[in-house]
């Protein structure tokens, strides 16, 4: 339930002097130096844990909102095989989004804070998900480029310095990449299919692939909270990095599935060894993070009326158990 | 009525079979992102996944009985409303977590019932299915009744809800006690289940759990009839089909 307080706090440390502190902050920096993972009971600071709530709650409301461009589809699924298996993949990522806030609860911030914090937009999500599924083919690429792009940035965070952070991403990762098999197999499907199916294939990649290279954030040189979070080992590797991993991996795919990129300057750098990609709409990137996608509005507001709807069989769970609590007194 | 073959009849037997979970499934898929909380929504997506998948190897079997080249999907997507043979239980919108679990329980103690009888069946297939489902829906009979539980006993509101609930979707529930032609043709040779003799233990059962939940039992006792005899279902079907055969009906003929 949303409203569980019996989450684990952070034992109380009576607050150090500067001395001590120092101290504190350079053992600290000494175990992450030394790739031990750091676990919840222990002594971190504060801006460590900030960083550390803010994004794994962003990574667990993602998990959750993501479920609605999905979600848009199950009922629509074109034969019943791809409907369990859409449903499958929805639910997995609601057990994703579960599992990181309980580690992320382990930071002291309850899930109902959190939740509240997405809610009154606090909170961020990642954007991808403010732009619609539109069609069948949004099923496979979702799966393909998006769950892609997610597990590029979650096989690096699995080495992540936070203990219960790093050991949720290695077991949602195999499930993420579980996943993009399957959003690729769908692909492949409409791309052996008729000459609608391939269009609808391409219609959709034409949509999520820029989205997609934008998920790994802005450029190394705008990223404003990426040199702290590299030196704390919250970050493995910097959004530039990733995102030229993601494009290397993708484009050989691509070009299996016979589809086209959407960019004129996508083309093998000899030189380089990877692939140069074109430069990415950060007006549009902002736009959509500031608020202004196609489905932002959209998605929080069916967060907040499916809670909202809710709290009547919320009360009812916590009046029931009370009664039973007592009566066991009793 | 012309005459029914008996494997005509089993195809049908099948089918409707099957169209209760696919139809009951449908509406419980229809709560993602919408209920309560993460945990509740998971809950129900596993049962719709259950549900879906026992219509699967329903059709599947149904298919190939009849022999035709057929598959599932066939039976999903391209029959009509008149075709679906559904409980109108399983049809009605899910309206609120009360009116969801109160339909839940309903439907998941007969298929209690239901399949604990088809394990029996003369027929190896279908007593197999009847045996995996068993497990499925004693979990959802379960989780629906813990929920009834709750909503029954737990605040004045949540008691005044649910008990309109059970007391609007009660008419439906008639139905499922009711016997087809194809369902009394196989019953002769030990097949298909007698539904009229579970509705004791229905009742029973029902009244046990919604005594625990301090409700009342209803004593309206007229039943709405149609989806399962005739296909003559609610002004709802429609677009639960439209829905769900939209893409094949858009696109006859691909492979997905």
């Amino acid at each position: 339930m949303y409203g569980d307080t019996s989450i684990q706090k952070p034992i109380e440390i009576a607050e150090p002097t500067s001395e001590e502190q120092a101290r504190l902050e350079e053992i600290f920096q000494q175990k992450i130096d030394d790739n031990i993972k750091i676990e919840p009971q222990e002594w971190m600071p504060a801006a460590y844990r900030k960083t550390l709530v803010r994004q794994m709650s962003q990574h667990a409301h993602s998990e959750v909102i993501g479920m609605q461009p999905e979600g848009n589809w199950i009922t629509r699924a074109p034969s019943l095989r791809r409907k369990v298996i859409l449903l499958a993949k929805i639910q997995d990522e609601g057990g994703h989004g579960l599992y990181i806030y309980s580690s992320a609860e382990t930071l002291g911030t309850s899930r109902a804070e959190m939740i509240e914090q997405l809610q009154t937009g606090k909170a961020k999500y990642s954007s991808i998900f403010n732009y619609p599924a539109l069609s069948w083919a949004d099923m496979g690429t979702i799966g393909w480029l998006v769950d892609g792009a997610a597990i590029t940035n979650q096989v690096a965070l699995s080495r992540c310095s936070y203990g219960p952070y790093s050991r949720a991403m290695i077991r949602i990762c195999k499930e993420e990449s579980f996943h993009q098999r399957q959003g690729y197999e769908l692909l492949l499907s409409l791309s052996r299919g008729t000459d609608e199916q391939k269009e609808m294939l391409q219609e959709s990649v034409n949509r999520f692939w820029w989205p997609s290279l934008m998920m790994f954030g802005p450029n190394d040189s705008d990223s404003p909270h990426s040199a702290q979070s590299m030196k704390w080992k919250i970050k493995r590797k910097s959004n530039d990095q990733l995102r030229q991993e993601f494009v290397d991996a993708t484009v050989p795919q691509a070009e299996f599935l016979g589809i086209t990129l959407p960019d004129p300057d996508l083309k093998w750098n000899e030189e380089r060894g990877h692939y140069d990609y074109g430069e990415i709409d950060w007006e549009e990137f902002g736009n959509v993070i500031n608020g202004n996608g196609p489905c932002n509005k959209q998605r929080v507001a069916n967060h907040l009326k499916a809670h909202e709807d809710g709290a009547w069989v919320r009360e009812a769970a916590a009046a029931y158990a009370e009664k039973q609590q007592n009566k066991q007194v009793a | 009525m012309t005459e029914l073959s008996k494997q005509k009849a089993l195809v049908q037997y099948a089918a409707q079979i099957g169209d209760n979970g696919l139809i009951i499934g449908h509406r419980m898929s229809e709560w993602c992102f919408r209920a309560p909380s993460i945990e509740m929504e998971m809950a129900l997506m596993n049962c719709a996944l259950d549900l879906i998948g026992q219509a699967r190897e329903l059709y599947t079997y149904a298919a190939t009985t009849q022999g035709e080249g057929k598959t599932e999907d066939d039976f999903a997507y391209l029959r009509d409303e008149q075709d679906f043979r559904n409980a109108l239980l399983t049809e009605v919108p899910n309206g609120d977590w009360g009116d969801t679990i109160v339909r839940l329980f309903f439907m998941s103690a007969y298929n209690k019932l239901f399949f604990t009888a088809l394990t029996s069946s003369k027929d190896s297939e279908l007593a197999a299915i009847g045996a995996k489902s068993l497990k499925e829906v004693t979990y959802h009979l379960r989780f629906s009744s813990e929920w009834l539980i709750r909503l029954g006993d737990g605040t004045e509101e949540s008691h005044t809800r649910v008990q309109n609930s059970i007391d609007s979707l009660w008419a439906y529930t008639g139905e499922l006690f009711t016997m087809t032609d194809a369902e009394n043709l196989l019953l002769e040779d030990g097949i298909a289940v007698d539904v009229t003799a579970l509705k004791a233990d229905w009742v029973t059962l029902v009244a046990q759990i919604l005594e625990q939940a301090t409700l009342t039992f209803p004593t309206n006792d007229w039943a709405q009839l149609g989806g399962k005899a005739k296909g003559q279902h609610t002004e709802h079907m429609g677009y639960i089909i439209t829905d769900m055969q939209y893409m094949q009906r858009r696109y006859p003929g691909c492979e997905w």
